[in-house]
């Protein structure tokens, strides 16, 4: 067994003592235990109701992922490869980054109503700016060098697009995506707790409502799972584009 | 050596024109009824709006409320978060397998925990003071392992070779040099500490501006919606353009690692 | 086909090769911005470079050496006089035939060894085949057989240089430009990478244009060394080292090389102070931002 293995273990054994601490000091009302947890989880995992809502789910946070990763790319790109047109953006692209999403959603309900459209509207808001982001100062901060080295080879645009400026920017891009699609499906999930009739949020809610302690804990779990998995592949990418496959 | 200078005045008259063009074009869009009334009202009646709620101070209440929140949330996630965050960096083992962990915290609609909260600590400000800490805290935890990593190895032999003591090396050498990082991480703190109070205020709403803004929605008085929605942007502006600035100028002196 | 540079009869096929870059009365100002007062970087600059020859320039930091090598190699725009290579004008953009290494390390980062050297070769739409045997030339040829599958991430500062120049040296490049590019090495690589550089000029007939700060290697690797003046880059002086073709680092050991570098520091030293700005103010130049 590696040393890295029994640190997991450990690291798992521990949440699993703290959580289980918590739940003695402040009682079922507040924090379920891990086991009633995870049994719960288990449980709902095997009710047609739960996968109909993660389903909803999904198919919500995927195509606002899709969405902000094409757009967001496109946009960042563009500011990216324009130096005037990044450098007039930047500070706004920033100053919409930093303001907190939840003040459109009002403007957001009221444009799309209740529905899956608004709950992939919140998705990609969410989305977007960081995608946009680092993708833009990906491009710009390309080595220097590179784009010489290109002109000296006498490469045309395009040809240095592709094979160079790409490849060169591609790590940071996939950094970018990974925190976009992180919050794309934190928005998506916020959509859901505001605006849908189905969903993992929807679930959510109605578990908030009725205050089912258990519920709450478990949905909340299998998303946590869910997130730190896509997180996890998406690390994999990166390390590839890193390398250079 | 610098070799040429960026057109900075015209960047910046061309990003206010871009900006003045946006507005200029929601306002003739909703006055023209192009998106209508129920939808959005025009800028010009959002600035009035939020005008009247200043002037007459009828919300005064529920905005300290906010205010008071977001400054007790974002110490406790700067406090907590440098204290975590430097307690990760000198045990680097925990740390390794924590990170992934610290990823996909912001995946998690951690205001799902605001209900456990409220029957942990009852119905009131401490219960939105945490959500809000939890929000922010994890951000502050990544900067400060990020501003502590950056400090260069020169520096501590420089603070050893002068025989500084510990607290003196922390306070003159160490937090010096992750300043640039340090204030980063207090930006973001306050970003989201702002979010998870007014979402926490969102959800069960007892006071504040996000409980007004939730009740005007209700109420179909967009008027005051806006109003309150125009304010909380401009205040978050303003707080994140200080802090930002700030960054910029401590990353400038302090130069690119 | 072009027999490889590295037969006999490349070689004698690259001492015919013309490579001869003339400057006549060139400038370059960078206009300034917001108020700021235009840089004055270079010039005016006359110069002659013939054909195959070893071509170093040195001056203090910031003099436009830089400069000089972008306006040489098309990269940058004369803002005045002209620029031949081969007899014809440079006419906006890099003209074939040129190669360049740079100081900063320019070595792909997402490709392996033999990926990189094969970069521009694939670009140009060479096919599989050749590529394959001009890259195994230019990886034994630089050393680098062995590192064939390495990426540039595991190999040290002076190995990734060295995949840069196989990288351009398999292209064939009539002049081959080099800014600085020992500058991030320790001096003993430095000093073995300089035999390199002279082997490789021997090797393909190249006209070989060195920009560095350092004498020491300006005055043992060199047919000609030219010293720049303080910013606005100008000649002071040319000199002339006269060494054999076949030298390499143990030429220090002769004892013109003290005095080649004497000279060049006596030349050097006032513009160096003048630079940093210690020294007596330029006559007529403009001192910009």
């Amino acid at each position: 067994m590696t040393s890295r293995r029994l640190d997991q273990i450990l690291l798992a054994a521990g949440v699993l003592v703290l959580w289980q601490l918590l739940h003695w000091a402040v009682g079922p009302d507040v924090v379920s235990s891990p086991w009633a947890t995870v049994a719960r989880a288990i449980e709902l995992m095997r009710t047609v109701a739960f996968w109909g809502h993660a389903a909803a789910t999904a198919s919500a946070f995927g195509l606002a992922s899709v969405i902000a990763i094409a757009a967001g790319i496109g946009l960042g790109l563009w500011l990216g490869l324009h130096r005037f047109a990044g450098d007039v953006a930047d500070p706004i692209l920033g100053t919409v980054y930093s303001i907190p999403k939840i003040t459109l959603y009002p403007l957001i309900l009221l444009v799309f109503g209740l529905g899956i459209s608004a709950k992939i509207a919140f998705g990609v808001i969410h989305g977007i700016f960081p995608i946009a982001i680092f993708t833009m100062n990906a491009v710009r901060n390309v080595a220097p060098v590179y784009r010489r080295t290109a002109r000296v080879m006498r490469l045309s645009s395009v040809a240095t697009a592709a094979t160079i400026l790409a490849p060169a920017a591609l790590p940071e891009i996939v950094t970018g995506v990974r925190v976009g699609v992180a919050l794309t499906l934190l928005g998506t999930l916020i959509g859901e707790l505001f605006a849908a009739t189905s969903g993992l949020g929807f679930a959510l809610i109605r578990a908030m409502d009725v205050h089912a302690v258990t519920d709450i804990l478990a949905i909340t779990m299998l998303i946590f799972i869910f997130a730190a998995s896509v997180n996890a592949a998406l690390g994999l990418v990166e390390r590839r584009a890193r390398h250079g496959g | 050596m610098t070799q040429w200078h960026l057109p900075v005045a015209k960047v910046a008259a061309v990003r206010i024109g871009v900006i003045c063009a946006v507005v200029a074009a929601l306002e003739i869009l909703c006055r023209l009824g192009t998106i209508d009334r129920v939808t959005m009202i025009p800028p010009s009646e959002m600035a009035s709006s939020l005008w009247d709620i200043l002037r007459s101070g009828r919300f005064n209440s529920d905005i300290f409320f906010t205010l008071y929140n977001v400054t007790a949330a974002a110490v406790l996630a700067i406090a907590a978060g440098f204290f975590i965050g430097a307690g990760l960096h000198a045990l680097p083992r925990l740390r390794r397998l924590v990170v992934p962990m610290l990823a996909a915290y912001y995946a998690v609609p951690t205001f799902v925990f605001y209900p456990l909260l409220i029957v942990a600590f009852g119905v009131g400000r401490t219960a939105l003071v945490v959500m809000g800490a939890l929000f922010g805290v994890v951000a502050m935890i990544v900067n400060t392992t990020l501003g502590l990593d950056h400090v260069p190895p020169v520096v501590v032999k420089t603070g050893a070779i002068m025989r500084l003591g510990g607290a003196r090396q922390l306070l003159l050498m160490r937090l010096p040099s992750a300043a640039p990082h340090l204030v980063t991480g207090v930006k973001l703190a306050v970003a989201y500490s702002v979010i998870g109070i007014v979402a926490g205020e969102f959800i069960l709403a007892t006071a504040g501006m996000g409980k007004r803004i939730a009740f005007s929605y209700d109420n179909f008085d967009n008027r005051t919606m806006y109003g309150m929605l125009l304010l909380l942007l401009i205040g978050v502006m303003i707080v994140n353009g200080a802090l930002s600035a700030w960054e910029r100028r401590l990353h400038r002196r302090f130069g690119q690692r | 086909m072009r027999p490889s540079v590295w037969s006999n009869a490349g070689r004698a096929m690259a001492a015919s090769l013309d490579g001869q870059i003339s400057l006549r009365g060139v400038t370059k100002v960078f206009p300034g911005h917001d108020g700021h007062p235009d840089v004055h970087a270079l010039g005016p600059v006359d110069l002659d470079i013939a054909r195959g020859v070893f071509f170093t320039v040195v001056g203090p930091s910031g003099c436009g050496k830089s400069t000089l090598l972008d306006v040489l190699a098309g990269l940058s725009p004369a803002t005045s006089g002209t620029v031949t290579f081969e007899g014809r004008p440079l006419a906006g953009g890099v003209p074939d035939g040129i190669g360049a290494v740079f100081q900063q390390d320019a070595s792909f980062f997402w490709l392996n060894v033999r990926d990189n050297v094969a970069f521009g070769l694939r670009r140009r739409g060479v096919g599989g085949r050749e590529i394959d045997r001009r890259v195994d030339d230019a990886l034994a040829f630089m050393g680098l057989a062995d590192f064939a599958k390495a990426f540039p991430a595991q190999l040290s500062g002076g190995m990734r240089q060295r995949v840069c120049i196989a990288r351009t040296l398999v292209l064939e490049p009539k002049v081959l430009l080099l800014d600085e590019p020992f500058g991030a090495l320790d001096q003993q690589t430095r000093l073995l990478m300089g035999d390199e550089l002279l082997r490789i000029w021997r090797e393909t007939g190249a006209t070989v244009v060195l920009i560095t700060h350092a004498l020491d290697e300006a005055a043992m690797l060199s047919d000609q060394v030219a010293v720049m003046s303080a910013r606005p880059g100008r000649f002071i002086d040319i000199v002339a080292t006269g060494w054999p073709r076949s030298r390499d680092s143990r030429i220090v050991s002769d004892a013109r090389f003290g005095a080649i570098t004497a000279h060049l520091w006596d030349k050097l030293r006032e513009e160096s102070l003048r630079a940093m700005g210690v020294g007596d103010p330029p006559d007529n130049r403009v001192t910009g931002a």
